[in-house]
Formats: structure tokens, C-alpha cells, sequence
């Protein structure tokens, strides 16, 4: 099926798409069918300028364990900075 | 049954059509090249979008004999790659029960309207759209065949609606005025074995008629060639069973 789970949050940040650069504003997190990965449900997140009309994104699918390990690396990374004196 | 003397011909092209709301939308339009009267189908996108399979299977309906019309539902969220416009429409909750049913019966109407219409129209749909298309047949008249493909959330709980989907659409099965033919993978997460019983059920209690076949080894979306949950036998048997359907009914 088609969960409809989403979830979204704000952010700061850019992305790179295949047109170059553009600021990033929104982040749409669903846990539901991906377009190209091989599974039937998987984390998909959209990074999108939300401010902007154009449906220009920066897609990513991952398996439920990957999403997992990324939240995780970005944690551990977060700290690591965090112990040099890094404002986080 | 096509044989290879037969002569085909088929036009398939991208046309605009009124929607719900007298909304101009497009859709994409395909029909044998032939003087005899046929019948018709319309097409209801899943919500991965309105993509290739969905343009492929509308010739494949053509190739079988009947004029199908599979209308973009998300033709006012703009205009992109599929699958990036329904990104779109994924992060809006999706479009509007409403708003699908009423495309659905609009592209109905403009089908039964060909001169060489013979006045029959069936809806098919898979995953969003096999539920989208058992509401259509429920909730407005003049199909005369729906084909629901493993639709998920027929049966939803009360935490599950909201203002775009305000109604369980099992909840509308007395309204059903047409015959029914479901293809369901047992291995499906949604709809569960359980919730096409509680489906088959409603429809037996309101007397309708109906066909449901419950695949073994299939889980959800079997007949995506390119997917991991493709399953070429219950594929195979599938399609067949809707063009028996579809003979038998149109």
C-alpha cells in the first residue's frame, strides 16, 4: 500500500542538484513505497526549497537499517565536533 | 484473442479532457484503429504517480480492444518528472478522494461520449488507485465494471481519515453498482489477508457481485516487472483474469 507516513521539518542547508546549487528549507521524511530502491517500503527523504514553486528536490531512499546508521553517524559526528569546541 | 493476422493499429496520445470541477486536466488516451463499437477504461494512477507503467498498461488495454483513458490526477501540482511531482503531492497527503473520484468520472463520461463507444465503461486502478476505483464505482454511477489491484487502506480506522480522505471506503459498499473483480497477494502488509475478508464480507452482506482472488506467494504490487514484489505467475493469471473480466462485463 501507499502508508501516507509523513513527516516534515524545517532546515537550513543547500543541496546540489543535476542544475547546481539551491538553498534548502524543508525536509519531507516518508516511510513508504521507493521509486528506485528494491524494497517494497523504505525511508525516503525529499530535500526541497519549500519557499519555491519549481519541484526540484534532492530524493534519497534508504532500507530501514541504513536510515538508522546515518542518524547514528550524524550523531556521532555532532559529538565529535562538539568535544574540538565546535558550536553545534 | 489476437492472432498475427490480424491487423493492428492504435493511436495513443497525450489529450486534455474537463476533471473534477471542470478543472482542465490531461490524460493519456489510447484506442485501437477499428469501425466497431468497444468499450471502455479508465485508468486510475497509483500514487508513486502517473508513470510509465501507468502508459504502458492503458496500450495494453488498447491492445486488447478497448479505449482507455488513464487521466494525470495531479495535473494541478505541476509539471516535472513523475516521479518528482508525486514527491510533491506525497508530502501534501496526497490528492483528495474527491477530487480523484470526480477526474475518474469525468474521464468516464468523455469515454462513453466516443462515437464509437459501446455505452460500457469499466475503472481500474492498483495500490492507491485499486482503492480509488472501488470509490468511483461506489460513490457515482455509470461504470459498469470495476477492477481494484491490491487496494490498500479500503479499510481504514478512524485515525487513518482526514479532510482528504473524510470516509473509509468500505464504508460505501452498499453504493456499489457494478461487478467487482479483485487480485490481492497473500503476503500483502495492506490490505492484510484479513482486511480483503472483512472487504468480501461487506460485500456478500450487501449482496454484490463479485470476483476475489487471493494470490500465494504475492505480496503487494505483483504485476511491477521492475519491482521486487513482481510475481510473473500471479501476474500471468491476473491479467488474465481482468480481460475474462473485462470480456464478460464490457
Amino acid at each position: 500500500m501507499c502508508t501516507m507516513i509523513v513527516e516534515k521539518t524545517n532546515i537550513q542547508g543547500s543541496g546540489k542538484g543535476n542544475k547546481g546549487w539551491f538553498k534548502l528549507s524543508q525536509a519531507n521524511v516518508f516511510f513508504d513505497h521507493p521509486t528506485h530502491l528494491h524494497m517494497d517500503y523504505a525511508i525516503n527523504i525529499d530535500f526541497i526549497d519549500a519557499t519555491q514553486e519549481e519541484s526540484k528536490r534532492i530524493a534519497i531512499e534508504l532500507t530501514p537499517d541504513s536510515a538508522k546508521n546515518l542518524i547514528d553517524t550524524i550523531l556521532e559526528s555532532l559529538k565529535k565536533g562538539s568535544l574540538m569546541g565546535l558550536k553545534i | 484473442m489476437y492472432t498475427t493476422d490480424i491487423y493492428e493499429g492504435m493511436i495513443a496520445e497525450t489529450i486534455n479532457i474537463s476533471g473534477y470541477n471542470n478543472d482542465e486536466i490531461n490524460a493519456y488516451f489510447a484506442r485501437p484503429i477499428n469501425k466497431e463499437k468497444i468499450g471502455g477504461i479508465v485508468l486510475i494512477h497509483h500514487l508513486p504517480g502517473w508513470d510509465e507503467w501507468y502508459r504502458e498498461t492503458t496500450r495494453k488495454f488498447a491492445h486488447h480492444g478497448f479505449a482507455a483513458i488513464s487521466p494525470n490526477l495531479y495535473f494541478r501540482d505541476g509539471h516535472g518528472e513523475p516521479d518528482d511531482i508525486a514527491a510533491k503531492v506525497r508530502a501534501n497527503g496526497g490528492a483528495s478522494d474527491k477530487q480523484v473520484v470526480g477526474d475518474a468520472t469525468k474521464a468516464m463520461k468523455y469515454l462513453k461520449n466516443l462515437p464509437y463507444s459501446n455505452g460500457k465503461v469499466a475503472v481500474f486502478g492498483t495500490c492507491s488507485g485499486g482503492r480509488h476505483a472501488f470509490l468511483a464505482a461506489c460513490t457515482e454511477k455509470g461504470f459498469d465494471a470495476v477492477i481494484e489491484c491490491w487496494g490498500g487502506r479500503v479499510v481504514m480506522n478512524k485515525e487513518e481519515l482526514n479532510d482528504k480522505q473524510p470516509v473509509s471506503p468500505i464504508d460505501y459498499t452498499e453504493g456499489l453498482n457494478c461487478p467487482i473483480l479483485g487480485l490481492f497477494g497473500k503476503e500483502d502488509q495492506s490490505p492484510t489477508p484479513d482486511q480483503v475478508k472483512q472487504h468480501e464480507d461487506t460485500l456478500i452482506k450487501h449482496n454484490k457481485s463479485y470476483e476475489f482472488h487471493m494470490y500465494e506467494s504475492a505480496g503487494h504490487g505483483f504485476f511491477y516487472y521492475d519491482k521486487p514484489v513482481y510475481r510473473p505467475e500471479a501476474c500471468q493469471d491476473g491479467w488474465e483474469k481482468i480481460f475474462d473480466f473485462l470480456d464478460r462485463k464490457l
